[in-house]
């Protein structure tokens, strides 16, 4: 499972059949994204999320996860050195992130955003030309990486961002990709 | 004097606090340089422009290195709630910053302690913080665009990454988004939104809607909500009612925009070097009258 495949829809689960899920919670938004890694690449079946009202801090992500599991995944989580904060049972459905894209067609150039991000690429050389929107301070500096390349030269968003404004980012390049391949 | 707060994409820059300078293409605050394309740079070099047609003191700047890992902004929060009590400004604006409700909460107390209270305007990472503590009404501007707007009309979501699907984030339904908005008492006293049309509004509905000069390309261009922040910011920093502020900040950056000819691959610093002569033209010609009458709603602006 690729780490943005939670942006693609899934039927979702009743409170009833939560009880059997657990999040792990991190110290920031960075360490989510390398324990999805970590743990996508070692096969686990899990989600990032977002956190229950009472743990959030403001800019968060929670990685939802087989509870009977949990050992195992911790063992997992140890040998890469990134330990989570808590680990809390499921008690009510998490927040899904946007799965809404929208697209302007600009003639030679295409924007398309997702929830606060905008990226927007010239067709022909499929260059990164504008990154626009968001709120969090990774955002300048994923365009000061990003605009002047190609798709292909380009670091993704999930590479160097910090925060959710980034992932909102990940989500709009992976769609524009998609949009602007041969 | 009014004052700017934000970061800059560079971990290594400290956190610095003074006025600023626009040099060429470069921002500079304290013997630092900065270029100017988008984020709280971008805010503050529009700021500068207003201040020099007003032969105004340049903007005050609170600044730090910040990639999004949040640790320049909790500096920031840090020296902010030691050092606002004590300060005196016109407006104070918020800008790209790490939300977090309990910073959030602690510099907030720091502003009820200012005397007198400045106009206190949020935008991006500062407005997700704003709406999530629960304080929206404590600010007198948030400056959304339509997907921020669909996350301030949305009760739940913590941050626009978040936005419940059946909330379209559609600029037909910006009427409905603000009254839901008001609804959860999740915005500021005013909202100024961001789009194809910029709209001014407060919790009785919309006040004013400037769509002149419309130049559909700026959308894509980073930065430009930026510029309009900074007009904002700097129009109300020097004593301009609220609702005016908003209205020529919105039809000066229009302005600049069909002036630089961008296309969706221009840089905002393009933008920016219009807005001086813009601001004159329409400041000095009246071109409020032909541009803010065309949209007029409440008699306001």
């Amino acid at each position: 499972m690729g780490i943005f495949d939670f942006f693609k829809k899934k039927p979702s689960a009743g409170v009833a059949g939560l009880k059997d899920r657990g999040i792990l919670v991190f110290e920031n938004t960075s360490e989510v994204i390398q324990a999805e890694n970590l743990l996508a690449k070692n096969g686990w079946k899990i989600r990032v999320m977002g956190p229950p009202p009472e743990i959030r801090t403001g800019c968060d992500l929670v990685i939802e996860f087989p509870l009977i599991e949990e050992l195992e995944i911790l063992r997992v989580l140890e040998s890469g050195q990134i330990a989570p904060l808590q680990i809390v049972p499921v008690s009510s459905p998490l927040l899904e992130p946007v799965d809404i894209f929208f697209t302007t067609d600009y003639g030679r150039f295409l924007m398309v955003r997702a929830a606060n991000m905008k990226i927007t690429v010239e067709k022909e050389t499929r260059t990164v030309v504008n990154i626009s929107g968001g709120g969090c301070p990774d955002v300048p500096y994923l365009a000061a990486e990003m605009v002047g390349k190609s798709l292909d030269e380009a670091p993704s968003p999930r590479s160097i961002g910090h925060t959710l404004c980034g992932y909102a980012l990940q989500l709009a390049y992976e769609e524009m990709e998609r949009q602007c391949s041969p | 004097m009014f004052a700017v707060v934000g970061t800059v994409p560079d971990q290594q820059f400290p956190l610095t606090c003074g006025q600023v300078a626009l040099s060429g293409r470069m921002l500079e605050i304290n013997g630092h340089r900065l270029a100017v394309n988008r984020g709280t740079p971008a805010l503050l070099a529009a700021a500068v422009n207003i201040c020099d047609y007003f032969n105004a003191p340049p903007p005050f700047a609170y600044l730090v290195g910040d990639i999004g890992t949040g640790a320049g902004s909790r500096k920031l929060y840090s020296h902010l709630e030691a050092d606002l009590p004590s300060q005196k400004f016109g407006s104070l604006t918020f800008h790209y910053i790490q939300p977090d409700v309990d910073w959030h909460n602690r510099v907030m107390l720091a502003m009820e302690k200012m005397s007198p209270r400045p106009v206190v305007i949020a935008d991006a990472g500062f407005m997700y913080a704003a709406k999530m503590s629960g304080y929206a009404d404590f600010y007198d501007i948030f400056t959304p665009d339509i997907g921020e707007l669909a996350f301030l009309a949305d009760e739940s979501a913590p941050h626009p990454f978040y936005t419940r699907g059946f909330i379209f984030h559609e600029s037909n339904r910006v009427p409905e988004l603000i009254a839901r908005a008001y609804q959860y008492q999740n915005a500021a006293r005013y909202l100024l939104i961001k789009g194809e049309q910029d709209v001014l509004a407060d919790a009785d509905g919309i006040i004013q809607a400037v769509s002149e000069p419309m130049v559909a390309v700026l959308e894509a261009i980073g930065g430009t909500g930026d510029i309009l922040t900074g007009l904002v910011a700097a129009l109300t920093g020097l004593g301009y009612e609220i609702p005016i502020a908003c209205c020529h900040a919105s039809a000066i950056s229009r302005l600049a925009g069909e002036t630089a000819r961008p296309d969706p691959g221009s840089q905002v610093i393009d933008i920016i070097r219009c807005l001086s002569e813009c601001a004159a033209s329409f400041l000095n010609e009246d071109k409020h009258n032909t541009i803010l009458n065309k949209t007029k709603e409440r008699e306001t602006c």
